[in-house]
């Protein structure tokens, strides 16, 4: 589309028809000293200069394309094909927003229709949303979403001390004004059982359960009984996945969850520094209604050809106003696009051989550090990619110490659980060679001896 | 356009039967939303409602509302084979589309079918 300014002829011709001398009387209400102050700016550069000062910028960020990374906590670093760039900024698709004419973009529609469609065949349910903004956000939407269904006639939700503490908060936020009790997670709770400890909360009162898979100490349970208890008090289940696991591991669906949510950031979409993301939202045909987002479906235009459309749209805000499950429409069209290429690129065989990568180094890793003199596993329940352990000395000394040898150490769990002091969670990921794993194993010896 | 006789009908589209205490959406309504794809009934069996209280949500392919109460009462009967079925909405919406049956209450001002009629054919220019 060519954007074409308005001539000056077509600017006094506005003018005049408003009674307007000047395009400076439009804005005489602005006092003149504050139209054009003096901004006190240094000398400008000439674009060599600015690109080499903004470098300087730029290089003093150390990154894990520098340096060596065990840090995860929810975001994960894994390998990026270069084919999901290309694609990404091709002028049809580089723009990250929902397409507000929906039907001319019909590419837009069909990539967002592929990546529905992988969601819902990776997390086991039936149909998937175009998109959230992150995993927290899509994890509160689920909560929007259980209020929505009953109307807001059961006030409570239950949530697992072991979803990642960010979600957690930022359910808080997105539900408060909503008087709703969110139990389960308080700062007593306990962090060595199993799904179970959170089954004496859920009653009659309660809208939503919600728990995290693999949990956010990286340990991997099966949810179905816990599905069945929260379906026998007549409320829904939400398990929030990591996509990566989920190649190797039963899905949520087939433990009987209503709504499967994550973070999409492991699926082709770099860290840079915390976002943007994707969150992903998938449930079951039947809440289809009372779910967030806008949703692409496949129809055949007036030729019998094949299209796409923006469907059930009368769910969103736009027109269902006050009633609507959420206030959010939007999508990360862009970064859906990317996980959509990223699955299609690895192919089912490729993703689930990143899995087994990351299944197994970490296995590794975990195995040469719980040999260590100081150094224990927390937890002896099976995990993924990542795994807690409590350390002879506090994390932030042992991950100060890592940093001189260029390693960006693992995430401290004692900043959100004080119960876990001195234990570090740590993630692996196919991007991690044995060499780097012997490294880490190395220095946190090193450390436990100084 | 379909107005029953034995029926009346409120400013907001919906139409009530006295005799039944049976109330639902008009022709007028349905046809205006087009296509009704979803319908949910926001009261249940024994809840006591306010006349002008809304009582169901609807969504078309275009456009979604609400049905709200046109009299005071207990509601007696949900039909709830509305949300298998939201098409009957479109094509039944005297009969089979009834949304609830309302019992011992006291129906609002509402319009006989004349008046709703005139009522529909001066919002139609």
């Amino acid at each position: 589309m060519t954007y074409i300014p308005h001539s000056p002829k077509e600017r006094d011709a506005m003018l005049v028809t408003i009674g307007v001398k000047s395009l400076e009387e439009l804005f005489k209400d602005i006092p003149a000293k504050f139209r054009f102050p003096d901004l006190d700016l240094p000398p400008a550069l000439t674009e060599m200069e600015a690109a080499a000062e903004l470098a300087g910028y730029a290089n003093a960020n150390e990154t894990s394309q520098t340096f060596v990374s065990f840090l995860g906590a929810g975001v994960y670093n894994h390998y990026i094909p270069a084919a999901i760039d290309h694609i990404l900024r091709r002028g049809e698709f580089y723009t990250a927003y929902t397409p507000y004419q929906p039907e001319i973009s019909q590419g837009t529609l069909q990539a967002i229709f592929e990546y529905q469609s992988l969601m819902t065949s990776l997390t086991g349910m039936e149909v998937s949303n175009a998109s959230h903004y992150d995993g927290a956000t899509a994890v509160a939407e689920a909560a929007n979403m259980a209020y929505a269904q009953f109307r807001g006639k059961r006030s409570k939700m239950v949530i697992s001390p072991t979803v990642n503490p960010q979600y957690r908060a930022t359910l808080r936020t997105y539900t408060q004004g909503m008087s709703l009790t969110l139990v389960g997670d308080d700062a007593g709770a306990n962090l060595d059982g199993g799904p179970e400890t959170i089954e004496r909360f859920i009653d009659e009162e309660t809208a939503l359960v919600v728990v995290q898979y693999p949990d956010f100490f990286g340990r991997i349970y099966d949810y179905t009984q816990l599905a069945e208890s929260t379906h026998a008090a007549g409320a829904l289940f939400c398990v929030a996945v990591n996509p990566t696991a989920l190649a190797i591991l039963k899905t949520p669906g087939e433990m009987g969850a209503d709504i499967v949510v994550g973070e999409g950031q492991p699926m082709g979409i770099p860290m840079s520094f915390g976002g943007p993301y994707l969150g992903f939202f998938t449930t079951l045909k039947k809440y289809i209604h009372k779910m967030a987002g806008r949703v692409v479906g496949e129809t055949v235009d007036n030729r019998g050809q094949r299209a796409f459309v923006l469907t059930l749209t009368a769910r969103e805000q736009h027109i269902k106003r006050e009633r609507a499950t959420s206030n959010i429409c939007s999508n990360q069209g862009l970064l859906a696009l990317a996980s959509a290429v990223y699955l299609s690129l690895l192919g089912q065989t490729g993703f689930h051989q990143v899995a087994e990568l990351c299944y197994h180094k970490a296995h590794y890793a975990a195995e040469q550090i719980n040999k260590l003199k100081g150094y224990k596993l927390c937890f002896d329940t099976p995990f993924f990619h990542e795994f807690s352990v409590c350390c002879p000395k506090p994390v932030a000394e042992i991950n100060a110490h890592l940093l001189e040898h260029g390693i960006i150490g693992g995430y401290d769990l004692g900043q959100d659980y004080p119960a876990l002091k001195d234990h570090i969670l740590i993630a692996v990921t196919e991007m991690n060679t044995k060499e780097e794993i012997d490294l880490l194993v190395e220095i946190l010896e090193e450390v436990s001896h100084d | 356009m379909n107005i029953p006789t034995n029926l009346k009908y409120s400013k907001t589209d919906e139409w009530f039967d006295p005799s039944s205490g049976a109330m639902g959406l008009t022709d007028y309504a349905q046809e205006q939303l087009s296509d009704i794809v979803f319908v949910e009934i926001l009261v249940s069996s024994g809840e006591s409602v306010k006349a002008g209280q809304p009582v169901a949500s609807v969504e078309s392919v275009k456009a979604a509302a609400e049905s709200y109460s046109p009299s005071s009462g207990e509601v007696s009967e949900v039909n709830e084979a509305l949300a298998e079925k939201p098409e009957v909405l479109n094509s039944d919406p005297y009969g089979a589309g009834w949304m609830v049956k309302l019992k011992g209450g006291t129906a609002s001002d509402l319009m006989d079918a004349a008046e709703y009629e005139k009522y529909c054919s001066e919002r139609s220019h």
